[in-house]
């Protein structure tokens, strides 16, 4: 980590006052951004900072409406994506952008296959293509398809294509979101190697570790904005997150002792479902949420967590199990009985099961009552207005314009947006999936310390994440599935991580039970 | 007047004035109307009266496209339509009755509704692809119109009947009126009532609309029975202009027609949002040409081909790649919109 300014030398990638802006919404807003030759440089913000923005701009894909671009001292300006890989940047994405039906080599060396006699030299090429890879320490058959290897080692190919490319700067967006640890070292062992050759690395992620690992240098984004750019040891962690936040972190302990807040579970409950199963889905599992109880539901991917409440909420259909509604029985069959009971539930998959993309935030805000209230009463557009703006108030919805296309969001402000849908339908008993997957640190305490308050004045909540620490922070009951089935509860103040995390690996014989 | 070009009306709006502006500078007479007993008389006006049909099949379709479906069946049910009141008035000793011809009417209008519940039931009930179940009835549709017929063209002399196509009602043609007036109620209906945005609602995102409790199961198949009753007041306007039930003519290709009218007024066959003002327009468009080429005097063997060549210009003028590669060849300046549609946008980092 020796960064020598070296003033002679012009930096890699130059950017200079970009402006960007879309119907609505000033994505990018005077920013400059340098990138040297030899470094490994991080670009941080919250979802909507405008990272993607500045990336799409540096590739090509989106054209600037004020600004200069340099690429090694030389001004350019790129109209398309070709223009950028002609001016060596190559991206590499989270979902890997090959030809998954191709072989590796076929990959590697795609339009830049050596030829003999004007037909392509295929032996030629896969001996490139292998002496490519073996330079990111990767030894595969470069006649295997693509497709037949992890999405680990397609990076790797990715990078390797980069390389035939020549690539002086390359980006990797979000490159180990779907890597375990093994796989992000050696990883990170090809960018390091790279580095020391002088290519000049972006690097984004979410993961902070991470960033702390690789990066030399870090630039902060906030709302289109540039914050700074700061030596990677200048900058400890919580000054990064207060600064792409623009607010201290510690806003979270407010909320800390939601989890200790006591709960009269002398009444009826809520809702009370006894051996609520489906065969192949869910081995029947019971549940019970009093009224302003937070109980989470924790395990692993895949354990069942998700399935219990899409019985309960009955977007899927049970096919054993009683489910009390304040005490008295019901049979939920559809989504649009359990909203008429007082029911919400906010589905793990924003974009495909939430929000519908084409419509204004006003309407997918709307949207829960007005279905409610059937299509013959169209809500007053004045009520409309009210609702819209004070949900978009008090949830801190950005940007705070209730005709923005609800697709040009982004996820954290997406999920307040369903969450806004809900709330406005006064529910009972608030079923939250993944509420805070994907989204960053500010909207992540916004919609925690939501919940916190909201159950607090009485709602119930089921809060489920892969996050054990936030679930911890705010359920006061966890119950605890694996492998399609419940195996326990817990009492999350009598619990800690390590407790929890033990209990779901030894099925309730660990030293939590 | 920069957003009057941005006005997602405004590239259709200019292709019928333009295709208006050419058939007058070919003829004058093309824009002259002239009354006469309290009628209005010319080429414009007979625009009008031969669009009712189509109007009401696109509204109908326009609704159904809306729920990222698609009604192939309406020729069909047109068909059907206008055999079952034909047959009526035909069969009853005082064609010129009143009553008749109302029951004649009502009883096809059942008729219609009933199959247009039919194709809804397979869509939103079975589940089967839009294309799919309605492509059943587009197929047997006519089979069962010859039935009701007993495989003759049936004809009729019925003046209250005849009124519905040919009749006048305060200077204008009375099926444009009663088009226009159905279209007005469809639009009041889907605009004023939340009916317009839970269509489009279920057209975005069918699964996310469940989640959210929109009832999509009664919107989808609502669709199909606005589209199968429409279609059958179409049939009946078709068969009182011709005064006869021809099951194999009636609403020849006019699905085709109809979806090409809704793709012209701007609705995307993806479903979703969509204008039942700019289905008004492609109709108006569609008819336009129908009656240039009558007027221009193109042999009717390359008839079809110049309808292609116009429909093609005119599809081109509205496509937004298009209009990018205007202005960088007539504007110069380097337009930000060229490398940023709208619709593509995403602000998400």
């Amino acid at each position: 980590m020796t960064l020598t300014q070296d003033s002679a030398v012009p930096p890699m990638i130059e950017m200079r006052g970009i402006t960007i802006s879309f119907p609505g919404v000033l994505a990018l807003d005077d920013v400059d951004f340098t990138l040297r030759a030899g470094e490994v440089h991080s670009l941080m913000g919250e979802n909507g900072a405008g990272k993607s923005t500045l990336i799409k701009a540096l590739t090509g894909v989106y054209a600037i409406d004020a600004g200069a671009i340099s690429v090694g001292g030389e001004e350019r300006s790129f109209h398309s994506t070709a223009d950028a890989q002609a001016a060596g940047i190559s991206t590499v994405y989270q979902e890997v952008n090959l030809c998954a039906n191709l072989t590796v080599g076929e990959n590697v060396m795609l339009g830049h296959e050596p030829r003999k006699g004007g037909r392509i030299d295929w032996s030629a090429a896969h001996r490139a293509a292998a002496e490519h890879l073996a330079g990111l320490g990767l030894t595969i058959d470069t006649r295997s398809m693509l497709s037949s290897h992890s999405i680990a080692v397609q990076q790797l190919v990715a990078i390797s294509r980069a390389m035939v490319l020549d690539a002086k700067v390359l980006i990797l967006d979000e490159p180990t979101s779907s890597l375990d640890r093994g796989e992000v070292d050696n990883l990170f062992g090809v960018v390091r190697g790279l580095r020391d050759k002088g290519v000049a690395i972006l690097f984004v992620s979410h993961f902070l570790d991470q960033v702390y690992e690789i990066a030399d240098r870090i630039t902060v984004l906030r709302n289109g904005k540039l914050v700074g750019e700061y030596a990677i040891g200048d900058l400890a962690r919580d000054q990064l997150v207060t600064k792409m936040i623009g607010r201290a972190l510690n806003e979270l302990d407010a909320i800390a002792d939601s989890a200790e807040r006591a709960v009269d579970r002398s009444g009826t409950p809520v809702i009370k479902a006894e051996g609520l199963g489906k065969r192949g889905l869910l081995e029947p599992a019971d549940i019970d949420v009093y009224e302003g109880e937070v109980v989470g539901l924790a395990g692993l991917l895949g354990s069942g967590r998700t399935e219990l409440v899409r019985l309960l909420y009955g977007a899927d259909r049970a096919d054993s199990g009683a489910v009390e509604i304040a005490g008295s029985p019901v049979k939920i069959t559809s989504p649009r009985h359990a909203i008429d009971n007082h029911v919400a539930f906010s589905s793990e998959d924003r974009r495909a099961e939430g929000i519908i993309g084409d419509l204004t935030v006003a309407e997918n805000i709307v949207l829960g009552i007005q279905a409610r209230k059937g299509w013959v009463h169209k809500i007053r557009k004045a009520e409309q207005d009210a609702i819209v703006s004070e949900y978009i108030a008090s949830l801190d919805v950005r940007p705070a314009n209730p005709n923005a296309l609800a697709r040009n969001l982004s996820g954290g402000n997406q999920q307040k947006l369903l969450l806004a849908r809900w709330l406005a339908t006064a529910p009972q008993l608030l079923i939250l999936d993944e509420p805070t997957r994907g989204i960053d640190v500010g909207a992540k305490a916004d919609i925690q310390r939501k919940v916190a308050e909201l159950s607090a004045a009485g709602l119930s909540v089921i809060f489920i994440s892969s996050e054990l620490e936030e679930v911890l922070r705010i359920a006061q009951r966890v119950v605890v599935l694996r492998d399609r089935k419940r195996i326990g509860e817990v009492d999350s103040s009598a619990v800690d991580l390590d407790g929890l995390v033990d209990y779901i690996a030894n099925e309730g014989k660990g030293t939590a039970a | 007047m920069k957003t009057i070009v941005k006005h997602r009306l405004f590239w259709p709006s200019a292709s019928l004035l333009a295709l208006i502006v050419i058939n007058t500078i070919a003829r004058g007479s093309f824009v002259k109307i002239t009354v006469r007993d309290g009628e209005l008389y010319g080429a414009l006006i007979d625009i009008l009266r031969n669009s009712a049909p189509l109007m009401l099949v696109a509204l109908g379709m326009t609704i159904v496209i809306a729920t990222r479906g698609i009604d192939l069946s309406v020729g069909a049910i047109m068909a059907v339509s206008g055999a079952v009141s034909l047959q009526i008035i035909a069969g009853s000793d005082e064609p010129d009755n009143i009553g008749v011809v109302a029951t004649a009417v009502l009883a096809a209008l059942g008729v219609s509704l009933v199959l247009g519940a039919w194709n809804g039931f397979l869509v939103s009930v079975v589940g089967i692809q839009p294309i799919i179940a309605t492509l059943v009835l587009m197929l047997a549709g006519r089979g069962v119109a010859l039935l009701i017929t007993g495989g003759f063209i049936t004809t009729v002399n019925s003046e209250p009947y005849e009124f519905i196509a040919t009749g006048y009602l305060l200077l204008l043609p009375f099926a444009f009126v009663l088009a226009m007036v159905i279209v007005a109620v469809v639009g009041f209906v889907e605009r004023r009532s939340a009916l317009g945005v839970l269509t489009e609602a279920v057209g975005i995102n069918p699964e996310a609309s469940r989640l959210a409790g929109v009832r999509s199961r009664g919107i989808v198949w609502g669709a199909y029975i606005v589209s199968g009753v429409l279609a059958g007041i179409a049939g009946i306007l078709y068969s009182s202009n011709i005064r006869a039930a021809d099951a194999n003519a009636a609403g020849l290709l006019i699905e085709l027609y109809a979806i090409l009218a809704v793709v012209l007024g701007g609705t995307s066959l993806m479903g979703g949002k969509f204008s039942i003002a700019g289905t008004v327009i492609g109709v108006l468009i569609i008819q336009t040409l129908e009656s240039t080429i009558l007027f221009l005097g193109v042999p009717s063997a390359q008839s079809p081909v110049f309808f292609a060549l116009v429909v093609v210009i005119v599809v081109l003028i509205q496509s937004p790649r298009v209009h990018t590669w205007g202005r960088k060849l007539f504007g110069g300046s380097r337009s930000r919109d060229s490398s940023k549609p709208s619709s593509d946008v995403e602000v998400a980092a």
